[in-house]
């Protein structure tokens, strides 16, 4: 289980306990946080789940596969922070993690 | 009465129908909702079900788009096992499977499609699967294992899944396709070329121009697919995937306008003002490419449903969308964006022996579709080129030594 504190681009907080195993992604979506569509329900094919990750996690978040970094290039308004939550796979290490979502996922 | 307090109704709870109950939700709206479910559990993917669910890479937990109590904890009366089976919309009411009636402000339809079935001896026979539904997919994963043989009737993209999976399980598969090449409906010959290639390197068989006439049988169980050339093919079991038919008849009956489906407008509206119908269903305008037509891919489902929470809750509708769907078979993943409607040019982008590439369909100068082969970078562009409808360099695009960056920018 790990907190995880997903903030809309209005600046709107959802703190929830999400279980290891499943992806930051699924956290979201299976509890209705607004902002992350995850058209694909977590293929890599769609990058409607694009994240900021907290600078200060960003290590312990892993390494982008070559597919995801291949998506988030054609992305909008990408940063160096930039992560599709569905690649995310959540775990006790992920205890605290913020993640800002963008305007929208198009 | 405002639309804050008006009862919807949702009859289906697939990804449509699903994602209309949370995304009502999202959209601040707070009146009742009832989700009408013909399945025993509430809203799943259904497109891990032919891949990484049924090569047991993926559980239930991890399909279900919300978990069973978000129903409750948001007001949303799951009411699982039942069908619509008459609508009146003089009363507003629709009749359930079990006799009851459910009175509705807003009603939503999102029935989905069913699989077809082939009309000709045997097809009553045990061993016969379709693949839609969690339950079918439970069926045909109790059917694969090492030395089994599944026979697939067509070579679509749920048949083509279905192969790549049961080789996965170790069964052996034999794709039976009526036309001369797979995909003979939704892709070019060269992907269907490519195709055909990497499945028969993992050992997948193919018979195509095969006409299946029926299906024999021992002791009720399916034991071979007769062909009309007369021979028989072997197997344990036979998943059938030749296509979908709309679920419309109760909206046909009760007199709403339908065409392939149920027609709707850019709110997901139907002919009556207080019905939608969305996903598989609904027979919707598509203004990119100036027509109206019926669309199964979840990307679909989940847009209707944001056109009608959209519209319920007195949103602006959602900007017009690329439509596009995805694969994964083996190492490929397939993006495809648009459709390819007046195509008068196809465009192939790399090389198909990499493993790599992509086919742009084009109308003169315009992207009307793509579809990328492990390609990221032409399926998200290609899909924004598609979307401006705006002339394309078509020396540049065939040239993979121009990124996709500087082609469309």
């Amino acid at each position: 289980m790990a907190k995880i504190t997903y903030i809309e681009h209005d600046g709107t907080e959802h703190v929830l306990d999400v279980k290891a195993g499943l992806s930051v992604m699924e956290g979201a979506v299976k509890n209705n946080v607004p902002g992350i569509d995850a058209d694909c329900g977590g293929a890599c094919a769609c990058a409607t789940c694009h994240v900021y990750v907290d600078e200060a996690w960003q290590a312990k978040t892993g390494e982008k596969s070559a597919m995801e970094e291949s998506m988030l290039d054609f992305a909008e308004n990408v940063e160096p922070n930039s992560r599709l939550s569905c690649q995310i796979k959540v775990s006790d290490a992920l205890d605290g993690l913020v993640v800002r979502l963008p305007e929208s996922q198009h | 009465m405002s639309s804050s307090d008006a009862h919807v109704v949702i009859i289906g709870a697939g990804h449509a129908g699903g994602s209309a109950a949370a995304l009502l939700r999202q959209y601040g709206f707070t009146g009742p909702i009832d989700l009408v479910g013909e399945e025993p559990i509430p809203p799943y993917q259904r497109p891990p079900l032919s891949k990484a669910w049924l090569k047991g890479e993926a559980d239930a937990d991890s399909l279900a788009l919300k978990p069973l109590e978000f129903y409750a904890e948001n007001n949303i009366a799951f009411r699982p096992n039942l069908t619509a089976v008459k609508l009146t919309r003089g009363d507003k009411t629709v009749t359930l499977s079990d006799g009851s009636t459910l009175t509705y402000d807003i009603l939503i339809l999102a029935t989905g499609a069913r699989a077809i079935k082939l009309p000709v001896p045997g097809a009553d026979l045990k061993g016969l699967l379709e693949l839609r539904t969690a339950a079918d997919a439970e069926a045909l994963k109790a059917t694969l294992g090492p030395g089994k043989r599944l026979a697939i009737v067509g070579g679509g993209y749920i048949g083509l899944e279905a192969a790549a999976s049961a080789r996965a399980l170790g069964a052996e598969a034999v794709v039976l396709e009526r036309e001369p090449r797979l995909l003979a409906r939704v892709a070019c010959e060269t992907l269907s070329t490519f195709f055909q290639s990497r499945h028969e390197a993992h050992g997948v068989k193919f018979e195509l121009g095969a006409s299946v006439v029926g299906f024999e049988g021992q002791d009720g169980h399916v034991t071979g697919v007769k062909l009309a050339d007369g021979r028989v093919i072997a197997c344990d079991a036979a998943l059938i995937g030749v296509g979908a038919a709309p679920n419309d008849e109760i909206a046909k009956d009760a007199g709403l306008d339908c065409a392939r489906g149920i027609v709707v407008d850019l709110e997901a509206r139907t002919s009556d003002p207080a019905i939608f119908a969305i996903g598989d269903v609904a027979h919707r305008p598509m203004p990119i490419y100036d027509r109206m037509f019926r669309m199964e891919s979840v990307p679909n489902a989940l847009e209707q449903a944001k056109q009608a929470a959209s519209a319920i809750t007195g949103r602006p509708a959602p900007a017009g969308e690329v439509p596009w769907q995805w694969s994964d078979q083996y190492d490929l993943k397939l993006q495809i964006a648009g459709y390819a409607f007046d195509v008068d040019e196809i465009l192939l982008r790399g090389d198909p022996a990499t493993g790599k590439f992509a086919i742009f369909h084009l109308k003169g100068d315009l992207v009307q579709s793509v579809e990328a082969i492990n390609s990221p970078p032409e399926f998200m562009m290609g899909r924004q080129l598609i979307g401006a409808r705006r002339p394309v360099n078509k020396a540049k695009l065939a040239d993979t030594s121009v990124s996709m960056k500087e082609v469309a920018a």
